[in-house]
């Protein structure tokens, strides 16, 4: 590993695997703490961790979704920076947990939690500095922006930072990269009808991008979106980026 | 349980996305209504700075609209404008009907106007034997074909052009049929011209109202908005009330902020400008000038901090326009006036959450509409407002029908949820239960809708949290 130049970094911060990741996309959970560690900082993990609380926030069950809220923010309690796989969980509790705490006892302590939330890859680029050497074969890939990702936390330029660093990767965008892929949470299974036109789409402009990987740093989107393809028998891999830039880089 | 929803919006859903011509006209307008946009406000920093002053000028109106409204009232009496108020859109109709039976106008010219369409003012005026005529191109070309605007700006904008061929050729007598752009604006333009020439009593909208002038200000791009308030003896302006601002030197920002986001134009070939009738030694223009300021809920909405910025829209469409929901199913599926995201929280807190409330349910929250928004209504955050309200757990709610979607089987659920997510224990074993089920995820309920489309996920064999702690990273 090389010495480290940037010396004001914190030496320990929190992982907030995201519920989706926990149940479904482990692997790229994993590969987003091996990243991080590989740039010298140690990744700690509070068990206590469940769900950001999003899937009730964007339903009308408020309720739920503070109780839910108040056990992440209980669990992260130590004034270390938590590192979110996802623009979408990151954009919740940066932006959201404020509002959903706004006149109640806990709305200092959401705010001092929000202030600490980063997007994994905004906290690679911006913080750790972190630069890879990309060891892996030749290969052509995609990328799928995540709406919050894009519009709510504003990193999806640090992503493509990363898939740049990767010399024998060629990156061709969509051609409607900021258009929802139809995922939503519970939209997709609330206008099922709308939210499956929408992500066929997505699934046609991958298509004709000629990508043989589609990379995403939302576990909603990759699932709603590998989701069609399989149904579709499209032979397009999609990858968290995280696990695809571990795999090719070992951290170097 | 039961609800009230007075439209079969999954129906209209379903029939518009199997509309392949529909969907194939709506992407391309969608598309260049998009990218002219983007060609009007090429600078990302100073859009952000005229997003910012549109949104102070519409902010501070609101935080005074009785004054600045009363002020209105004074200042276009003081001009010789006949101010009448209507609660609601019922009287709004009785006033406009006065008007043409005491001028015994059996037609009244329309320009373009969405408060009208609120009004189903064509509809009433029918009942009532007289007879409404669209001017605006595009209202012209829907109401032959008895249709409403499927689009606040460009209401025909579901046809291509040689569907509009068709209807001229079908609906106006004597018309060959020509998909000639020129030849087809000629034909309606004739057609219109003689309305125009013979009507009393003329209609328009209202874009700005400027309190201290006591002016109506109107934007078009084909003239017959010009025609409708100055060729008729009467001129009849219809509002809501949310449409007054305070000063004349509010306009410019507002103006370029509208005519640039609904149609990409730095300025709309005709800007209108009405603050008086006719005038003893002026030879002509109407000789009355009516304004009609309609209510219809948005008194009820001005009185909440959060649900008010409702009333901040400038309607100039573009969030329609950057729907990704809208550019799929159109207009007319949303089954109201105002249709796509301006529309999911207008429609909802003027029809009352049982007939509207579904509206609410048809957005991905992707925030496209939010992001373009010219005076920055934060519509997502006020599309989950109205979710929050339809269940109404904490008995906050404010819109009518608060609380209607409330249901045992779908509260057990989120809590269930909850329990899952907040205590580790149950997590743990939920997702242990989940992980040994893999890929045989029983293929109900939300499952069931997923799967038409998608495979289903395939849970991991060990969740995250087992990982973790199987490798050795630090817990705390």
């Amino acid at each position: 590993m090389p010495p480290r130049t940037n010396g004001d970094q914190p030496n320990k911060v929190y992982f907030f695997g995201t519920c989706l990741m926990d149940a479904v996309y482990p692997d790229a959970g994993i590969a987003a703490i091996r990243l991080l560690q590989s740039q010298g900082v140690e990744v700690v993990f509070p068990p206590q961790q469940s769900c950001c609380g999003q899937p009730a926030y964007n339903s009308g069950f408020v309720k739920q979704a503070r109780a839910v809220a108040r056990t992440q923010i209980q669990a992260f309690a130590k004034p270390y920076p938590i590192v979110v796989p996802s623009g979408s969980c990151a954009g919740m509790m940066k932006h959201h947990y404020p509002d959903l705490f706004a006149g109640r006892k806990e709305e200092a302590a959401a705010r001092r939690f929000a202030g600490r939330v980063y997007e994994l890859f905004e906290y690679l680029v911006t913080v750790l500095k972190a630069t890879f050497e990309d060891r892996g074969d030749p290969t052509t890939v995609t990328w799928h922006s995540s709406c919050h990702a894009l519009r709510e936390m504003n990193v999806v330029q640090h992503a493509k930072t990363l898939i740049a660093q990767l010399k024998n990767v060629t990156l061709v965008e969509l051609a409607r990269e900021t258009e929802c892929c139809g995922f939503g949470g519970t939209f997709a299974v609330k206008q099922p009808a709308i939210s499956a036109a929408m992500v066929k789409d997505k699934v046609a402009d991958i298509r004709r991008t000629g990508a043989t990987t589609l990379l995403a740093g939302d576990c909603g989107c990759l699932m709603n979106i590998t989701g069609a393809m399989a149904h579709d028998g499209v032979a397009v891999e999609g990858r968290h980026l995280a696990e695809f830039l571990w795999e090719r880089t070992n951290g170097h | 349980m039961g609800t009230k929803t007075s439209f079969d919006f999954a129906g209209n859903i379903e029939g518009a996305l199997k509309d392949d011509q529909l969907r194939r006209n709506l992407r391309k307008a969608m598309d260049i209504l998009v990218e002219k946009r983007h060609t009007v406000f090429p600078d990302s920093n100073e859009l952000q700075q005229l997003r910012a002053a549109g949104n102070a000028i519409k902010r501070r109106a609101l935080q005074q609209l009785p004054q600045l409204l009363e002020q209105l009232e004074a200042n276009c009496t003081a001009n010789g404008i006949q101010v009448h108020w209507a609660e609601d859109t019922a009287q709004a109709n009785r006033i406009v009907l006065d008007i043409m039976r005491r001028h015994e106008a059996p037609a009244i010219v329309k320009g373009k106007s969405m408060v009208s369409e609120e009004m189903h003012l064509n509809h009433f005026l029918a009942e009532q034997g007289i007879e409404a005529v669209e001017t605006d191109l595009g209202e012209f070309i829907i109401q032959l074909n008895h249709e409403t605007p499927s689009h606040i700006i460009v209401p025909a904008i579901h046809k291509n052009k040689d569907e509009v061929a068709t209807i001229f050729h079908e609906k106006l007598a004597d018309t060959p049929y020509t998909e000639d752009v020129e030849e087809l604006t000629a034909i309606a333009r004739r057609a219109l011209r003689k309305r125009f020439a013979s009507a009393k009593v003329g209609l328009s909208g209202v874009n700005f109202a400027i309190a201290e002038t006591g002016t109506l200000l109107l934007v078009e791009n084909e003239g017959n908005g010009r025609m409708c308030t100055t060729a008729p003896d009467v001129h009849v302006a219809v509002m809501g009330l949310e449409k007054v601002v305070a000063k004349l030197s509010d306009v410019p920002p507002l103006l370029r902020l509208l005519t640039g986001s609904a149609t990409g134009q730095i300025i709309t070939t005709y800007v209108n400008m009405i603050t008086s009738p006719r005038k003893n030694d002026e030879q002509d223009g109407p000789k009355e000038v009516h304004l009609v300021i309609l209510d219809n809920g948005r008194s009820r909405i001005l009185a909440d901090p959060q649900l008010r910025e409702t009333l901040l829209c400038i309607r100039c469409g573009t969030c329609l326009n950057h729907c990704p929901v809208y550019v799929r199913i159109g207009g007319h599926a949303y089954g109201h006036v105002y249709p796509g995201p301006i529309g999911k929280i207008l429609t909802p807190q003027m029809e009352g959450l049982e007939r509207a409330g579904v509206l609410a349910t048809a957005s991905s929250l992707c925030g496209a509409c939010g992001e373009v928004c010219p005076v920055k209504i934060p519509i997502p955050d006020l599309i989950r407002r109205l979710r929050n309200e339809s269940y109404d757990q904490e008995q906050t709610a404010v819109v009518d029908g608060g609380g209607y979607k409330q249901n045992l089987a779908e509260t057990m659920v989120w809590r269930g949820w909850e329990l899952a997510n907040r205590v580790p224990a149950i997590h743990e074993m939920g997702t242990r239960l989940a992980g040994a089920m893999g890929k045989h995820l029983p293929k109900v309920g939300p499952l069931k809708q997923w799967t038409c489309v998608r495979n289903t996920p395939r849970l991991a064999r060990s969740t995250l949290h087992e990982r973790v702690r199987n490798e050795g990273v630090s817990h705390e």
